[in-house]
């Protein structure tokens, strides 16, 4: 039994209340959720407006179109972002990936010296307002673009990327292996498995789903970042958000939404994975499944 | 005396312990350290690079050594005489030889606006003039007979200087080197924080007032429906920030979703559209709708350990229900209030893209003054000083968040 189910004694001021409450719920509830979806059939929009016309309402086929998907399809600006983008997060995420889970084993031993000073730094990108970050790396990038070129190539903005996605890396997988039972590592080592072998034979697969919603919001970190990106990569490195944001300051089009659209498509894809990665990793630590 | 305890190889079990507990503690660092010297490199030691641009001023005393030199005896009290305009006349051809010119104009017209072209229009003269320098100084530029200007070079002399901080907070120093305020047409930083303040806890309280409703919900549902319900608190965590600002300009714009509702339902007249976005309200809005997940899943995990035997108790004991809520079950989920209070408020606080894309007039947050001076006036030194400020605001916070919840208890969907 629920606490939020109305109780037989409820007088008639809890049973409003009661109503209240859930219609108050379901006002937030669609507060979260309408900006997303109202997106969604606007793209199709036949005609250049950002809000439903009389025909689409009244559900005419004519008023449905594919035109801003098509717009997005032919134009090079836009393929070449979604190829940046795609390729700066892919590279971004393994190194952060990498990184971070290295980090995150050290900092879940309890042998570990002054781990909440170092967690602090480790996860302080999280927190350092983006535009600060930005600045910092722009003005880094000027002073040692003598020796590496990183103002305006890819390889910058990777690096940028890695910085702001290792956080939570270190977060997902400290988490996944405060859980950990290290008396496994150390039957491992007793039955003669060499530290590599008990890392990729027992600690990893155990630590895996931590490791891959790690790994994704590393990727959706770098792939929806634009604040760095507008401080040290040239137009060459043109990414989506990057475009998205132009679009959105100059010259609004309705192809931003088709664009909008498929994000969202794939925020649903990677939002699924992680709670089944979730879901199979309570599963494997013995708690309730979902 | 006993006998001292051993290894199988003869060594003190003390020393052994301790060995070897210190190569586990090296493991343990060494773990650490690719990832420390990752993020030292490339965010730490940026961070503080900034930082030190704030303070350093090299500019003045680079390019116009023999002035600096002339000034240092100056006394302010009257205009200087025709030594510091030979060595002033000297360090502007050689400015502008070199090209540094424009810099140095820039530099001073940050700290004194209407320098620019008295610096730039002397160097272009100076070069044909012959001593004495000072009557064809005064006669070029009269500014070259106030007090103020001397002052202003003398004060960026020195290579570190406190000028980018005053400017930050809306100070400056006078004549006579006094601190005070700028003038009232410039006063615009103070006002700008105060307004970013203002504007992150309004976002929070209102983060708060719609996330604990439905966070309770979450928390007391099944497993099975909440799961169900969790995901549309999810979803907007995972999509695309330049998505929600979108989705917020197109519901709330003049010719947008909401207003077309409204005019249609009858609410309002088809001539008196509201203007939504744009402004503050509509930045306000925008944010609390991208930040309210923050909010949502510290107060729920809190909620969650919180036994519902607990209200029962107090009801049984003869609470009324509303009582027994406000007294036994909102302060236990405290901790979980103040986690999601300070986190979105430090989020908030430090908001760029959303303010810059529906912010309008005044809707626009220190973050976005930092990103004009670093693009649009290249004035580093200011946007340094201001983001320096704005990071000692936040530190504190994330220190005092680190204190209450622990940053290792960050949840993450």
């Amino acid at each position: 039994m629920s606490q939020i189910s109305l109780p037989d004694h409820a007088g008639p001021i809890e049973t409003v209340w009661h109503y209240l409450y859930i219609f108050i719920c379901c006002l937030v509830f669609l507060f979260l959720i309408a900006p997303i979806l109202v997106i969604i059939p606007l793209s199709f929009n036949s005609e250049p407006y950002f809000t439903f016309t009389k025909e689409m309402l009244s559900l005419k086929p004519e008023a449905f179109s594919l035109r801003w998907y098509q717009d997005f399809m032919n134009k090079d600006i836009w393929q070449a972002s979604i190829g940046n983008s795609f390729f700066i997060a892919f590279c971004s995420t393994i190194l952060a990936t990498t990184l971070g889970t290295i980090a995150a084993l050290g900092l879940s031993r309890s042998e570990m010296p002054m781990k909440g000073l170092f967690m602090g730094l480790l996860i302080s990108p999280m927190i350092v307002p983006l535009v600060i970050t930005a600045a910092g790396i722009f003005f880094f990038y000027a002073t040692v673009n003598d020796y590496v070129p990183l103002t305006g190539t890819y390889l910058g903005v990777i690096l940028a990327h890695t910085v702001l996605g290792t956080p939570f890396v270190v977060i997902t997988v400290t988490a996944t292996l405060s859980g950990f039972d290290h008396s496994l590592t150390r039957a491992g080592a007793m039955l003669g498995a060499d530290p590599t072998t008990v890392f990729f034979k027992i600690i990893m697969p155990l630590i895996l789903p931590g490791v891959i919603s790690g790994a994704l919001f590393a990727f959706v970190t770098s792939f929806d970042e634009v604040v760095v990106v507008l401080f040290v990569a040239s137009v060459e490195q043109q990414t989506i958000p990057r475009q998205m944001w132009a679009g959105i300051r100059e010259s609004i089009s309705p192809t931003i939404l088709a664009v909008a659209t498929i994000l969202i498509c794939i925020s649903i894809v990677l939002l699924a994975t992680v709670e089944l990665l979730r879901r199979r990793s309570e599963r494997l630590r013995g708690m309730s499944p979902g | 005396m006993s006998e001292q305890l051993t290894t199988v190889d003869g060594r003190p079990l003390k020393a052994a312990l301790a060995s070897a507990e210190r190569t586990k503690r090296i493991r343990a660092v060494l773990l650490v350290m690719p990832l420390f010297i990752f993020i030292f490199f490339s965010f730490l030691y940026p961070i503080a690079l900034m930082l030190y641009r704030s303070v350093e001023n090299p500019l003045i005393a680079q390019h116009m050594p023999e002035t600096v030199a002339v000034l240092e005896n100056w006394d302010g009290k009257d205009i200087p005489g025709e030594e510091a305009f030979a060595a002033l006349a000297k360090d502007l051809v050689a400015a502008r030889e070199t090209r540094e010119i424009g810099k140095v104009a820039t530099r001073l017209n940050f700290e004194t606006p209407g320098l620019r072209s008295v610096i730039t229009g002397s160097a272009r003269s100076a070069g044909k003039w012959e001593p004495p320098y000072k009557e064809k100084f005064l006669d070029r530029r009269k500014e070259w007979g106030e007090l103020a200007t001397w002052a202003t070079i003398k004060r960026l002399s020195p290579t570190i200087t406190s000028v980018n901080y005053l400017a930050a907070v809306d100070r400056q120093f006078n004549v006579d080197g006094e601190v005070v305020m700028v003038g009232e047409d410039y006063r615009i930083y103070v006002d700008l924080f105060m307004r970013t303040m203002w504007m992150s806890v309004v976002v929070t309280v209102s983060c708060l007032i719609l996330g604990f409703p439905i966070a309770y919900m979450l928390a007391s549902l099944p497993l099975r429906h909440s799961n169900l319900l969790m995901i549309l608190v999810l979803l907007p965590f995972w999509t695309s920030l330049l998505v929600r600002t979108t989705s917020w300009i197109v519901l709330l714009q003049t010719q947008g979703v909401l207003n077309d509702l409204m005019v249609w339902v009858g609410i309002i007249d088809n001539a008196q559209r509201i203007q939504l976005i744009f402004n503050a309200q509509g930045t306000v809005i925008a944010m609390t709708q991208i930040l309210l997940p923050f909010m949502v899943l510290p107060l729920y995990s809190v909620m969650k350990t919180i036994p519902p035997s607990y209200l029962r108790a107090a009801e049984s004991l003869g609470a009324h229900r509303f009582l027994a809520f406000w007294r036994i079950y909102v302060p236990n989920t405290l901790p979980g209030v103040g986690a999601g209070c300070l986190l979105v408020f430090i989020l908030a606080i430090g908001y760029y893209i959303t303010p810059a894309l529906v912010g309008g007039q005044d809707g626009q947050m220190i973050s976005n003054m930092i990103a004009f001076h670093m693009q649009k006036s290249l004035n580093w030194g200011l946007a340094a000083a201001l983001g320096g400020i704005l990071l000692v605001g936040v530190i504190m916070l994330y220190w005092l968040y680190n204190k209450l919840v622990g940053i290792d208890r960050l949840k993450l969907g």
